[in-house]
């Protein structure tokens, strides 16, 4: 293990009874890479990330994100990152100034902080005019570039994404990715679940689970030059159909 | 024509979700619009499957009126709502038997429509939708919105949140249903399966951009536009972004998508501003336009 | 009719898959009876009686030996005026006063019958009922005694007196209460659940998008619901003439006519809630909210009518609840007729139908 690894993990499994959710998958995450975490509808993916960000135990393995062990450290694990999904990330029913004084005061921000921040935040998401109003009126792109910078609020080392840019236009997801790139290059660590394959080739590397194993991973490059392919929908698809 | 839309408009406190909208959909065809969250398809699906009342313009599905023929349209579509709506607690055959029932139908009737995707849930008939996995439910809510052998099909995102390869199997479902004269109107937020579509309406807060062939859109797209890239990504987007003749950037997979504003460049003065910048590995290309750099240029020209 | 058959088979698998609601319609109104059929029962045990005897004779002390001796009671004590009765019920331990007629054993010989008070403390008006009966039975054991080969009887007349709660509300005035109270909610809460919960999940738009027309969608939705109400009222009614050994004096099947309303009354409210509700939790709360509280605060189910302020004896006009237990109050308790209660069925039908108009009026065939 070199000392630049954000994420650890070794042979992590998890199980419901009998059922294998997370069947011993190892990797690391080094600092300041955005790491794609893919795989099909009930590949487990879901399950994997709950257990690295510190919310469901590991049957068996072991992992650590951030240096602190997911099982014994969880708390520690949980100051230290940063979390964004797409089914919850802001309330709804509160501006988008009560959301970022919300969930800075969770990560134990001090008010002078919170406030120069989120005026850091508004400047550079050109929010001036709707910091204001609530965050259910906005469109989606803006309520998950928001959501994602309230995800960085407390400056965690790494930051969990899962499924960020679901339904997102066009234009709005490749802003939201070159926030992404922007954090990545100041070195906050990226962990990202898509089903948008062509954001796939925006990771610096990929990995791709099938039936709860990790099946590939490798720089987008290298996993279609193994499959000798031209895209990373095909490896995707070939991977899935394979193990079929 | 199966669906005919004229000047349809619907608004939610003051906000126009789908604003003018007309276009019609042939029989047989494969309609898809295209377009992200929050851009009116829902708004339009409910519109023709007589859920909500448009404020204006006059709309007919299968011959027959939204408004004053809610009941025969009811009778003669099948509908696929964005979420998948079925019954959790009901395994996959009672779904089908139920939906069959209040229709009016059997599952023995119509299983020649549904046999090629039904196959693949037999297996698992005994199991409840709610144990099913992404995939698996979005095609039995096929199976529920088929059984009564519509005329026209309504299918609000049915891929949204489901993997690729499971999105491939169903547009595959979808060319053969078309070949036993159904017609389709399908949405999806996923710009790569326009392709997969007869023809297309980009739609974008409650407006359409265009409306062709997937080819004719792409080869409608004026100007050259080259693929770039270089070791560090993230570089070459701010370095690009001040290159004086840029109109836009936009990561592509591997590569950005670059378009230059005059119709001079010449791609080897981007490289060489490039390698100026200590860019290495650098490639520039000129490239094809996909739908979805078309439908940004285009939602970019609107706003 | 097929459609529908197969519409109310699917409500059926919702119903019996679903551990919550099967509680609810099933286990809850066991528990409740079962709860009250404990706190209501009859056994009571060395129960503390005081004695006022104004006469002192060979048969009041004859009594009171067989009283001391009863397992049910122990004598705490002896008072000799009227005017100690109450302080020595205030003190709370004493429960029954027994007080003795002057020249109890003289009218006795003379009169053929004596008088003896039986005093009770009626805030327990259950216990206060027991005791009464089984003094009661000790007095008739005795005067049985006495009668032997005696050719005109002697005749010993109890008479009760309630202290603090005169009017008694005996505890079998609660079983309709505690029936009109799950009849309430099983039919209205379960059945506004159901249908949002339909909302929710989305179903809804496809049932709408379907030649199925709304009229049928909501009877659909109800048959089950009513005739699980129906079994429910049943079990009710067995338990409480079981556990609550409480006899049905009037018919059984003008009650359970009337219940059948009141269920077709309270699965109205049901479907008009849902009609107004967006989501399972809304109408969870708005069932219970809107229901729920009235029916238990201003029926006069636990706080007689009479003794309310007259804005909420106004008010307790339009419960259904209200006028629904005075009908089952009258079947179960008095015996009475049809001829007894048509005023208030009157009353019942005519919500029904208005909450059922009301309903299917709001009721969108349409999303918005």
């Amino acid at each position: 293990m070199t000392k630049d690894n954000m994420i650890q993990v070794e042979n992590l499994t998890k199980m419901f009874g009998d059922f294998t959710a997370v069947n011993n998958i190892s990797f690391e995450v080094g600092k300041g890479e955005v790491f794609g975490f893919l795989g099909a509808n009930g590949a487990g993916k879901t399950t994997a990330m709950k257990m690295l960000i510190g919310i469901s135990e590991p049957s068996h393995g072991n992992a650590t994100v951030a240096g602190y062990n997911v099982l014994t450290q969880a708390e520690q694990v949980k100051k230290n990152i940063g979390y964004m999904s797409q089914r919850f990330s802001l309330y709804n029913d509160l501006t988008i100034k009560e959301n970022i004084v919300f969930f800075g005061g969770i990560y134990g921000l001090s008010s002078a902080d919170i406030k120069e921040k989120s005026q850091a935040m508004i400047n550079e998401l050109g929010l001036h005019d709707m910091a204001d109003s609530l965050v259910g009126s906005l469109p989606l792109g803006w309520k998950q570039k928001v959501a994602f910078s309230v995800a960085l609020l407390h400056n965690p080392k790494i930051v969990f994404l899962d499924e960020p840019t679901g339904g997102v236009d066009p234009i709005t997801r490749r802003q939201f990715w070159e926030m992404i790139y922007k954090q990545a290059n100041r070195g906050v660590t990226i962990f990202v679940t898509t089903h948008y394959m062509d954001e796939a080739e925006y990771c610096d590397r990929v990995s791709i689970m099938v039936a709860g194993k990790i099946e590939a991973l490798d720089t987008p490059k290298n996993l279609k030059h193994q499959f000798q392919v031209d895209s990373m929908n095909q490896v995707f698809l070939k991977l899935a159909r394979n193990i079929e | 024509m199966s669906i005919i839309l004229n000047n349809i408009s619907k608004s939610y406190n003051k906000v126009k979700t789908v604003d003018d909208i007309s276009f019609d959909v042939k029989p047989g065809e494969l309609f898809g619009l295209i377009g992200p969250d929050g851009a009116g398809k829902t708004t339009l699906f409910r519109i023709l499957t007589t859920l909500l009342i448009q404020d204006k313009g006059n709309a007919t599905v299968a011959g027959y009126d939204v408004l004053k023929q809610y009941k025969d349209i009811r009778n003669h579509v099948g509908y696929m709502p964005g979420r998948f709506s079925l019954y959790q607690d009901l395994t996959v055959e009672e779904n089908l038997n139920f939906f069959a029932t209040i229709f009016g139908t059997t599952i023995a009737e119509n299983y020649d429509l549904i046999k090629d995707i039904y196959v693949q849930l037999e297996p698992f008939k005994d199991r409840r939708a709610g144990k099913l996995s992404g995939g698996m439910k979005q095609k039995l809510a096929l199976c529920c919105a088929l059984i009564h052998k519509p005329k026209v099909l309504f299918l609000d995102e049915p891929t949204t949140g489901v993997d690729p390869v499971s999105r491939k199997e169903f547009w595959e479902m979808l060319k053969r249903l078309q070949q036993k004269d159904i017609t389709i109107l399908v949405s999806t937020p996923y710009m790569d399966e326009a392709e997969l579509c007869d023809r297309i309406a980009l739609i974008t807060n409650g407006k359409i951009l265009q409306i062709n062939t997937p080819r004719a859109i792409i080869a409608s797209f004026p100007k050259k536009i080259f693929k770039v890239r270089s070791s560090n990504t993230y570089k070459l987007i701010e370095d690009l972004r001040i290159y004086p003749d840029i109109h836009s950037a936009y990561p592509f997979g591997e590569y950005l998508h670059f378009t230059p504003k005059s119709e001079a460049f010449r791609p080897m003065d981007l490289t060489r501003y490039l390698e100026e910048r200590q860019h290495r590995d650098i490639e520039v290309k000129e490239t094809v336009a996909t739908i979805e750099d078309t439908f940004m240029d285009l939602s970019k020209v609107n706003e | 009719m097929n459609r529908f058959i197969g519409f109310i088979k699917k409500e059926f698998y919702h119903i019996l898959r679903d551990r919550r609601s099967l509680f609810i319609l099933f286990g809850m109104p066991i528990v409740q009876v079962m709860l009250f059929g404990f706190a209501i029962t009859n056994e009571i045990n060395n129960v503390d009686i005081a004695i006022l005897d104004h006469s002192k004779d060979v048969n009041t002390k004859e009594i009171i030996n067989k009283i001391a001796t009863s397992k049910y009671f122990s004598i705490k004590g002896f008072i000799s005026h009227e005017d100690e009765i109450e302080p020595t019920f205030r003190k709370g331990k004493i429960k029954a006063v027994l007080n003795f007629e002057k020249d109890f054993s003289k009218n006795l010989v003379t009169q053929k019958k004596a008088t003896v008070q039986i005093l009770t403390d009626a805030t327990d008006p259950n216990t206060a009922n027991t005791i009464s009966n089984y003094i009661g039975s000790i007095l008739q054991n005795y005067q049985q005694e006495l009668n032997q080969g005696l050719n005109l009887p002697y005749q010993i007349i109890p008479k009760t007196r309630m202290v603090f709660n005169p009017e008694l509300k005996s505890v079998y005035m609660f079983v309709p209460g505690v029936m009109t109270i799950i009849l309430m909610l099983v039919s209205a809460m379960m059945t506004s659940i159901s249908i949002t919960k339909e909302k929710e999940l989305g179903t809804m738009e496809i049932l709408l998008v379907s030649p199925l027309n709304p009229f049928q969608v909501i009877v659909g939705k109800v048959v089950p619901y009513i005739l699980l109400s129906i079994i429910n009222a049943v079990v009710i009614i067995l338990l409480s003439i079981f556990v609550f050994k409480m006899p049905v004096q009037g018919s059984l099947f003008l009650l359970g006519a009337e219940s059948t309303l009141f269920i077709i009354n309270a699965l109205s409210l049901g479907i008009l809630i849902s009609t107004i509700a967006a989501t399972q939790q809304a109408a969870m709360m708005t069932s219970l909210m809107g229901l729920m509280l009235p029916v238990i605060l201003l029926s006069g189910f636990i706080f007689p009518i009479s003794s309310m302020p007259l804005p909420l004896q106004m008010i307790s006009n339009i419960i259904p609840a209200k006028w629904f237990i005075i009908i089952i109050k009258g079947i179960m308790l008095k015996g009475v007729g049809l001829a007894y209660v048509w005023k208030e069925t009157v009353i019942l039908i005519g919500m029904t139908i208005f909450f059922i108009g009301l309903s299917v009026k709001k009721y969108k065939i349409r999303l918005e």
